[in-house]
């Protein structure tokens, strides 16, 4: 068994709301897999799924070779999921409240708990309706990440964090990622955390799985901004395929480029004679927003799948 | 901008959202003490049976205990003294209309959302207390106009529905105190329901007493509850009482616009505690947790039982002195096996009225658990590994056992005040604790409806709260107005031997006992089924 989640088709509908339309999604064991989408497109709906909490209508699931509705009770020994909007028991402390959820867990590393806490500043004696909601999603955060786990599922962990301690999470997932022993999903809309925590990236919209794969995979479909200063005036550029956005002033060009068509806009230039050229590669973030953009995006994501 | 700006707006968003409870409760308790009329003038057509029931009621320290003093034989009088309990209910609901819109709004956050945008400081609080007192006021006219149009009194009728609105004011404006001085919604309705206990524990003891001319009555005067009875609607009606309610009721508000304004947002005026900073031991299962979360309430119901149980147990010899008081109810009270038949019946009545009070607290208890689920926190807790069963039974346990620890400590309290009283404990002890056991199969009926619509319609578990009022229609007016006998069985106590005084039969209980059992897995199988959480 080579993914340690994987669900295919998923549907789930709440009353006239399609909140998964045939979602699938695949996390190879050790990776850490960024979970990317707008508000409301289905992720923590998804997450509940794999845990067992909410059942699909239709499709597959499967997770650490198990049903998560079925074994729920099994597979929750060998995972620990932080929720997108972490509330606390006002009346128990927040130390109370990491040993309790880690034992009911079955085990939490006593010495990564007392780091954990220091790490990201937590008051463990404050009671849990004094906390803010960045401490929440941190007691949260640390009894997640001290528990004897094979499975992380953290629902957009660092909403409420402030920049340093957004900072000490990536430290500590980075830490994760290097040691390879824990398959992390990470559910997020911040793109430089994706980035520069996962391994592999599936972007979802509307309940539906439109992008996955790595970075770099996901960078071959996503256009390459090219400015480039001529020889002379060039002709027929705009008539390549692939070829977007061009603006021509005199023998100053520039244009975007789908990374399959690079190579023949490249050969059109050469042939004028190229003077200077500056070529900037795509960012996830401009994926993410043909994504996100509700407008001509759906034309695009639609050649999008067709290009592959 | 003043610190009353958006007041007004505030106001309205209360309205929109209370649109239902609001006119259901103001309509609901205006219109009981109206029903009274039809069924007093069927019972006691003349005014010499009125008169008779009167002297005899009037000296029934159980009817004391439950509906305050009674001065007179009128009909007016006999219906504002036999809603005499209705008051209590008017100040714990406006209490709870306060709170809910002024620390709970704070405590989820909504307060902030609203705070910034143009709302002066003390707009929340100040809505809060206006729509509850309009709530009030427009009670008291609605209670007036129904007995008007019975064709009572007008001056009467205005006093008692004066007298419903000012206990509703005095209330709202501890609910507003109690809110500033707690940083949690909970803490802020514990700290004003037992206020309103106080007032009616000694309104109860000063009133009793006063009944023998005893050294005691003067305490009464120290309880709100206590004052609007003296209002006297359709007696010799009296100001005083309701200038004090007024005064009192402006302090208050006054109070907690004073402490509202040095405290900060969120906060409360005493400073919320450090806890430990590791779990103890045992903190390791949903049971420990469970534990954590009702041990408080617990207490706070063991408590009240044993401090209800004390004094209506130590009143209830009294009751047997009305036979020797009166020639006619002598006759009547032989026949239901004089004075010991009597106190006897009392007792029942009691531990009747102590089962259904515990049903409260069932329904409570196992509404805790929905409420976990709707406020997101049992969903880190059933991502563990601990299944929805086991996590449901940690509450379930509370919601079953819970009631059963009050009732046996009421019941104790109330044998051994009696038994200590009449010194007769060794017997007595016994027979009253069977008494509220006995209540306990209809307790876990309305436990286990709650359950069950806990696990099968989670959004509408607080109807739970309906099933109990069913029981309380039964149990309290449902004889006295003359319901049909169809609509009383659908209560659970109706079915439950009247002990002490009657013998205990086993079939009514095990029937009981078994429909809880049903409808609890009936509940449980539908949880495991469900989407998790249903918010």
């Amino acid at each position: 068994m080579n993914d340690a989640i994987s669900a295919t088709g998923l549907v789930k509908t709440f009353g006239p709301t399609r909140a998964l339309d045939g979602l699938d999604l695949a996390v190879r064991t050790g990776e850490v897999h960024g979970f990317l989408g707008p508000n409301g497109a289905g992720k923590s709906t998804t997450i509940r799924v794999l845990l067992g909490m909410l059942r699909a209508d239709a499709g597959t699931v499967r997770l650490l070779g198990g049903d998560p509705w079925a074994q729920a009770t099994e597979l929750h020994r060998r995972l620990a999921y932080v929720p997108g909007d972490v509330t606390l028991w006002p009346n128990l402390s927040g130390g109370e409240v990491i040993d309790l959820l880690g034992r009911m867990r079955g085990g939490l590393d006593k010495r990564r708990r007392d780091d954990l806490l220091k790490r990201f500043d937590l008051d463990p004696r404050k009671k849990g309706r004094a906390y803010s909601k960045g401490n929440r999603q941190k007691v949260a955060l640390v009894a997640a990440l001290a528990s004897d786990v094979e499975l992380l599922l953290l629902d957009e962990p660092t909403s409420g964090l402030d920049p340093l301690m957004e900072e000490a999470f990536r430290d500590v997932v980075r830490e994760e990622r290097r040691r390879g022993d824990r398959t992390v999903l990470l559910s997020s809309h911040i793109l430089s955390e994706v980035e520069e925590l996962c391994d592999r990236v599936t972007i979802i919209r509307d309940g539906r799985a439109v992008e996955t794969g790595s970075l770099a995979d996901l960078r071959h479909l996503t256009r390459t901004s090219i400015q480039a200063e001529l020889a002379g005036p060039v002709d027929g550029l705009a008539g390549l395929p692939g070829v977007h956005d061009l603006r021509a002033d005199g023998a100053t060009v520039r244009f975007d480029v789908d990374s399959a068509a690079l190579d023949p806009a490249l050969r059109h230039l050469t042939a004028v004679g190229v003077r200077s050229l500056v070529s900037r590669p795509p960012t996830l973030e401009e994926l993410f927003l043909r994504h996100y953009d509700r407008g001509p995006a759906d034309g695009e994501a639609a050649t999008a799948e067709a290009a592959r | 901008m003043t610190a009353l700006t958006g007041t007004r707006g505030l106001a309205r968003l209360i309205l929109r959202r209370d649109r239902v409870l609001l006119p259901l409760w103001i309509v609901f308790l205006g219109i009981i003490p109206v029903s009274y009329v039809a069924s007093i003038n069927e019972l006691f057509p003349t005014a010499a049976l009125r008169a008779g029931y009167a002297s005899a009621s009037a000296r029934n320290a159980g009817f004391v205990v439950l509906y305050g003093p009674l001065d007179g034989s009128s009909i007016g009088e006999l219906v504002a003294w036999r809603a005499g309990f209705v008051p209590v209910v008017i100040g714990l609901i406006s209490i709870l209309t306060v709170i809910r819109h002024t620390r709970t709004e704070e405590e989820t956050g909504r307060r902030e959302l609203l705070g910034s945008t143009v709302v002066g400081r003390h707009a929340g609080l100040a809505a809060a207390l206006i729509v509850t007192f309009c709530a009030d006021l427009l009670l008291g006219v609605v209670l007036a106009g129904g007995m008007i149009g019975q064709g009572l009194p007008a001056g009467g009728s205005w006093a008692f529905g004066l007298e419903f609105a000012l206990i509703g004011w005095v209330f709202a404006a501890v609910g507003a105190v109690a809110a500033q001085l707690s940083g949690g919604a909970g803490g802020a309705r514990g700290i004003a329901i037992g206020v309103l206990g106080a007032a009616y524990l000694l309104r109860v003891v000063g009133d009793v007493s006063g009944l023998s001319s005893g050294p005691v009555s003067w305490l009464s005067w120290l309880s709100p509850i206590g004052w609007v009875h003296r209002i006297r609607p359709y007696g010799d009606e009296q100001a005083w009482p309701a200038v004090l309610a007024v005064a009192l009721t402006a302090v208050l508000a006054a109070a907690a616009v004073a402490l509202s304004a040095r405290r900060d947002l969120g906060a409360g005026v005493l400073p919320p505690r450090l806890g430990p900073a590791d779990g103890a031991p045992a903190l390791r299962s949903p049971l420990a947790l469970a534990w954590r979360l009702h041990r408080s309430l617990l207490a706070a119901w063991v408590a009240t039982f044993v401090a209800l149980g004390a004094v209506l147990g130590y009143l209830a010899d009294g009751v047997g002195d009305i036979v020797d008081a009166s020639p006619e109810m002598k006759q009547v009270l032989g026949r239901m096996g004089g004075a010991n038949g009597l106190i006897d019946s009392y007792l029942a009545g009691i531990v009747g009225l102590l089962g259904m009070v515990a049903g409260g607290y069932a329904v409570q208890a196992a509404l805790r658990m929905r409420a976990e689920e709707s406020a997101g926190r049992a969903e880190p807790v059933l991502s563990t590994a601990v299944s929805r069963v086991r996590w449901a039974g940690s509450h379930i346990v509370f919601s079953l056992l819970g009631p059963a620890a009050a009732l046996v400590a009421g019941g104790l309290a109330m044998g051994l005040a009696h038994g200590l009283n009449t010194g007769d404990a060794g017997r007595q002890v016994p027979r009253v604790l069977a008494g509220a056991l006995v209540q306990l199969p209809a307790v876990w009926v309305l436990a286990a409806v709650t359950i069950a619509l806990a696990g099968a319609l989670p959004r509408l578990a607080a109807a739970g709260w309906g099933a109990l009022a069913i029981c309380l229609l039964a149990g309290l007016v449902g004889t006295a107005v003359g319901l049909d006998q169809r609509l009383l069985d659908v209560s659970p106590f109706t079915h439950l031997p009247h002990v002490p005084g009657s013998p205990v039969s086993a079939v009514p209980l095990l029937w009981l006992t078994a429909v809880a059992v049903a409808l609890g897995v009936a509940g449980l199988a539908a949880l495991r089924r469900r989407d998790v959480p249903v918010v």
